[in-house]
């Protein structure tokens, strides 16, 4: 039954999108933030792996295809910018100073705490980029010996968090501005982040997904140079 | 629409740095530049966007081979997560906000 199953090339691809309609739905039925579909799919999910016994890779291998589509999905929030390009133009510079500031405090807060834990390099290389997309994360991570799919976890985890908590954050900073508002969460939760961004307004989707980019390539930039301090 | 995100991402493909980003920055460029009407991809844009979440499920779920390393640092590396989101979104956030702020007082003197 495993072999057949996991030979099939849409065994995964169904698995995956039939869990991730039952997590959604979950949600909506509950009302429970804490119950992100992203969290609920990927637990799902493993646990069928380990009853069936199938191994991650021949999963990662059914979803390969499915698994392309993160390029032109991330891209598709070049819409977005373009629609509120006014906007962004007229606080560009709030916006980037923003962005810088919060991916300093990443850094810094990421490899203060790697230092203080002390963890192995690797790991510490892995955690640093959690902030921003894993489009742009995991090659950095990996370029400089961390562990990519760690990197993703903790990307991911990042980016759940902000996602689920971007309204008790806003609260608790008084960030109250639409602009300021789509700056934090592009910054600290990149893509999972801006979906949440993008369905309290417009700006905030914009500002996110530029923050976004502006702080993945900020990151790739300052964490070889920073990384010295903590490795 | 598809061949125009195809013909994108092949001109990416020689660039060591992230497709996806390049790609977010031409479709920009060119949408700005008028090469692209937004009525043109929007349909796509939408379909692809709402998709976007669950593209991050399977390789979250690669973790399960990493259980043994993280296993043991996993308090750690969960505070470390949680603390640093919440400052980095804070900073940011307040950033932003006061000098958008400063601007504004400034343009209304």
């Amino acid at each position: 039954m495993s072999e057949f199953l996991s030979s099939s090339s849409f065994f995964a691809v169904t698995l995956t999108l039939l869990i991730w309609w039952g997590a959604n739905l979950l949600q909506k039925k509950t009302g429970l933030v804490v119950l992100h579909p992203i969290l609920i799919s990927v637990i799902a999910i493993i646990a069928v792996l380990l009853v069936m016994g199938i191994p991650n890779s021949v999963y990662q291998e059914g979803m390969s295809h499915f698994s392309y589509l993160m390029t032109p999905a991330t891209i598709c929030l070049a819409l977005p910018l373009y629609e509120q390009v006014k906007v962004l133009k007229k606080n560009l510079l709030a916006i980037l100073l923003g962005v810088l500031c919060g991916t300093l405090t990443s850094l810094l807060v990421v490899g203060g705490l790697c230092l203080l834990f002390r963890l192995e390099p690797a790991l510490t290389v892995s955690l640093l980029p959690k902030s921003i997309t894993s489009a742009i994360g995991a090659p950095v991570a990996e370029a400089m010996g961390g562990i990519s799919s760690v990197t993703v976890t903790v990307i991911i985890a990042t980016g759940i968090l902000g996602n689920v908590f971007a309204h008790v954050l806003c609260r608790i900073f008084r960030i109250s501005d639409p602009i300021a508002q789509g700056a934090a969460i592009g910054t600290s939760a990149h893509v999972i982040g801006t979906t949440k961004a993008a369905q309290m307004g417009e700006i905030q989707g914009a500002v996110s997904s530029l923050s976004l980019v502006a702080a993945g390539v900020l990151t790739a930039f300052l964490m070889p140079l920073l990384s010295g301090i903590f490795i | 629409m598809f061949t125009f995100l195809g013909e994108t991402m092949s001109r990416l493909i020689p660039l060591p740095i992230p497709a996806a980003i390049w790609g977010l920055i031409l479709l920009l460029l060119a949408l700005m530049l008028k090469i692209i009407e937004p009525e043109q991809i929007k349909e796509t844009s939408r379909f692809l966007a709402a998709l976007l979440p669950a593209l991050f499920v399977a390789p979250t779920v690669g973790l399960m081979d990493q259980g043994k390393t993280l296993l043991p640092q996993l308090p750690a590396v969960i505070l470390i997560v949680a603390l640093s989101t919440v400052l980095t979104f804070g900073i940011s956030g307040m950033i932003t906000q006061k000098l958008r702020k400063g601007k504004q007082a400034e343009s209304h003197e």
